[in-house]
């Protein structure tokens, strides 16, 4: 019988490292340094995303008082981070109508209340660092993460501007290498003539932050939106340590109780 | 409170009824791991129906809200998050343990003689906890939910002559709408349910009714009775020895549920797809549709069979064959013993190759069938596809249906090992 269990349990460790070898495709992204018990780091992503995304995006979902959490009053978040129409208990809507949004820019501005749990913070990260200029576009902007996306590069006075950069390699092992050589963000796409080619971004003209300062503005943005995508994550993770606790010790008494009805059989 | 008994039990057979079915039911003493699963699904039935009347408390079955209503209850709803990703672990919680369940039938013959009706009223249930999981995977409104829906009620409309009618007379409209998501709530809350709690009762009376295999497949009612407790040589009262063991089973399980639910609700994307927090949208098709991961091995069967008469309807039949040729399993058995202890290497071989097909399959069918690349060369034209995910499919689909039809042939071959006249523990 134990056998039979540990051929099931190999076959099953099979099939798992196969899931786990697919790759992912499209470029390989960064890490987003953001820590979710950074309060500061919080409170600064949700200034920032009040100032410059919940303009075109809104968070329709998330109540302003809610951002209490992140150790703010509600005298607070009134002062700094509404606007005088809003009540405190209202959601994060914005005035542009999705109507508009869609005539203007092709389509309508998500709503990003999850937006973090649709894309990860790893590529909302990258995405913000992947803005660089393209004339062929309408906006005069592309992304390296989301190809011919609708959102113009909003942060640019904040970051600077980046132009691609494209290089070509014989093969795809040496055009995977060079990516994987890349500090920053790099794709590889097949050419033609089974050639591949690198895409990476190089910076064209300073922006207002310095490149570690837009970083750090980008991580605390994207800490924001993660702890918007689920508000009650940290609540969540320590009422479960409380929980597995609890469980751990009742294990041990059930336990010792059926070895003790148990042990009159034989 | 004996007077209160006695009272009840003149007038309803209250004591007999507890006593039939658990107080002084017999059950073999040698049950191993895999005999926690039957109470664990019980457990998780109940769990799932309560958390479900909660969060019917805040849903609401309606298309402009019903995104909405979810994302106010993980937010403003107290304890809603921890309610929610309960119901929503709970769903692949079920197919977990009921999965593992099956597999217990199958490791100790379960099925066989006089427990063919138990193994039918068993395949009845997953039916039903498929259909459960479908409607309720429609009701977030996101955009799995909302093209999941469609790719499944699209399988119907590939019935010949009668499936156009077919899929609108299902979804109440020409697209999946808020008609559709009104009478798939009414089914996930109310008509499901009820035919869940029915065979569920009904599975129980009848296992007490036949009494449990064991992992010996050794019948224990056929052994004489012990003169001195008076019941029979390898029995033991259910209560309080297996009550007792199943508590440990389900505090265990809460264990493994809790990292799930506290820890990652979603699983990567497993229990809760990452698209499905994109609000449904009729107008965008996402790249990718794929079931959840309980349904993606016939969700891979029916991507591998080829459309052939101009018609798709065949994958429809192979995956529809691959459910229901579990209700045979009884018949195209005909070893001669139960349990894979006594099997010789034919049955043991095949089921490695079942078990192989089923998990090879459901990692396929989560994935693009791209994934493995194409075949190049003018020889791969005659294949009706390059790629190669779909062939592998194809081949594991001919595995897992060979390892039911072939069944009668190979284990009337099989060298088996003498079954002993006592339980080994």
């Amino acid at each position: 019988m134990v056998k039979t269990t540990r051929r099931f349990a190999a076959v099953m460790l099979l099939a798992v490292a196969t899931a786990a070898l697919a790759a992912e495709e499209g470029p390989r992204l960064l890490t987003a340094p953001s820590d979710r018990l950074d309060v500061e780091s919080l409170q600064r992503g949700a200034r920032d995303f009040v100032n410059y995304c919940l303009n075109c995006h809104s968070a329709q979902y998330m109540r302003y008082n809610r951002l209490s959490d992140l150790g703010l009053t509600e005298k607070q978040i009134q002062d700094n981070l509404m606007f005088a129409s809003d009540k405190i208990g209202s959601t994060m809507t914005v005035a542009m109508s999705r109507a508009d949004a869609a005539a203007w820019f092709g389509t309508a501005p998500p709503d990003l209340t999850v937006e973090s749990r649709v894309r990860g913070k790893d590529w909302l990260y990258s995405y913000l660092l992947a803005f660089y200029r393209d004339d062929k576009t309408a906006t005069g902007w592309n992304n390296l993460v989301f190809p011919s996306v609708a959102m113009p590069h909003v942060l640019w006075n904040l970051s600077g501007t980046q132009r691609l950069v494209e290089t070509e390699y014989e093969d795809s092992d040496k055009a995977q290498a060079a990516a994987l050589a890349t500090p920053g963000i790099a794709t590889v796409e097949p050419a033609p003539g089974g050639k591949y080619v690198v895409k990476t971004l190089v910076e064209q003209t300073p922006g207002t932050l310095s490149p570690v300062e837009y970083q750090r503005f980008v991580a605390d943005l994207v800490n924001y939106l993660d702890y918007m995508g689920e508000p009650v994550k940290n609540e969540r993770i320590n009422i479960g340590i409380v929980v597995l606790l609890f469980l751990g010790g009742l294990f041990a008494l059930v336990y010792a109780l059926k070895r003790n009805y148990w042990a009159e059989l034989h | 409170m004996q007077r209160l008994l006695t009272w009840i039990d003149a007038r309803f057979p209250l004591t007999k009824l507890w006593e039939e079915q658990w107080g002084k039911y017999i059950a073999p003493k040698n049950f191993n791991f895999w005999y926690y699963f039957g109470s664990l699904a019980a457990f998780v039935l109940v769990m799932q129906i309560v958390t479900g009347i909660f969060l019917a408390m805040t849903y609401k079955p309606d298309a402009t809200k019903a995104f909405e209503s979810i994302e106010y209850m993980m937010r403003d709803v107290p304890a809603g998050w921890f309610i929610r990703y309960m119901h929503s672990t709970g769903a692949s919680a079920f197919f977990v343990v009921v999965y593992l369940h099956m597999f217990r039938g199958l490791l100790y013959g379960s099925y066989r003689k006089p427990r063919e009706l138990l193994w039918i009223i068993g395949c009845f249930l997953y039916l039903a906890l498929m259909a459960e999981a479908f409607f309720g995977y429609l009701l977030p409104w996101g955009q799995m939910s909302y093209w999941g829906a469609q790719v499944i009620v699209n399988l119907f409309s590939t019935v010949p002559l009668i499936g156009d009618d077919l899929g609108i007379w299902i979804r109440g409209d020409y697209t999946i709408s808020d008609v559709t998501l009104n009478r798939f709530f009414a089914f996930h809350v109310a008509a499901i349910p009820l035919v869940l709690i029915v065979l569920a009762a009904v599975h129980l009376m009848a296992l007490h009714e036949v009494g449990s295999n064991n992992p010996d497949g050794i019948e224990i009612k056929k052994q004489p009775k012990d003169p001195k407790t008076g019941i029979y040589l390898d029995g033991i009262y259910s209560h309080p020895y297996y009550t007792i063991k199943d508590l440990v089973g389900v505090v265990f399980f809460l264990i493994i549920f809790s990292i799930v639910v506290f820890f990652l609700p979603d699983v990567g994307g497993f229990f809760l797809e990452s698209n499905n927090f994109i609000p449904a949208d009729p107008l965008k098709t996402p790249v990718h549709i794929a079931p959840v991961w309980y349904f993606t091995p016939f969700y891979a069967m029916l991507r591998a069979v080829p459309s052939f008469l101009n018609s798709q309807f065949w994958g429809v039949l192979v995956m529809g064959a691959g459910v229901v040729i579990l209700f045979f399993l009884p018949w195209l058995d005909r070893g001669a013993v139960k349990s894979i202890r006594y099997r010789g290497s034919l049955y043991k071989a095949w089921l490695g190759v079942f078990v192989f097909s089923f998990l090879l399959l459901g990692y396929l069918g989560t994935v693009p069938v791209t994934v493995w690349g194409q075949f190049s060369g003018g020889w791969s034209d005659a294949l009706d596809t390059k790629d190669r995910a779909t062939w592998i499919a194809r081949l594991l689909t001919l595995l897992y249906f060979l390892f039911f039809v072939l069944m009668p042939w190979y284990t009337a071959r099989d060298k088996t090992k003498p079954v002993p006249e006592r339980v080994r523990w």
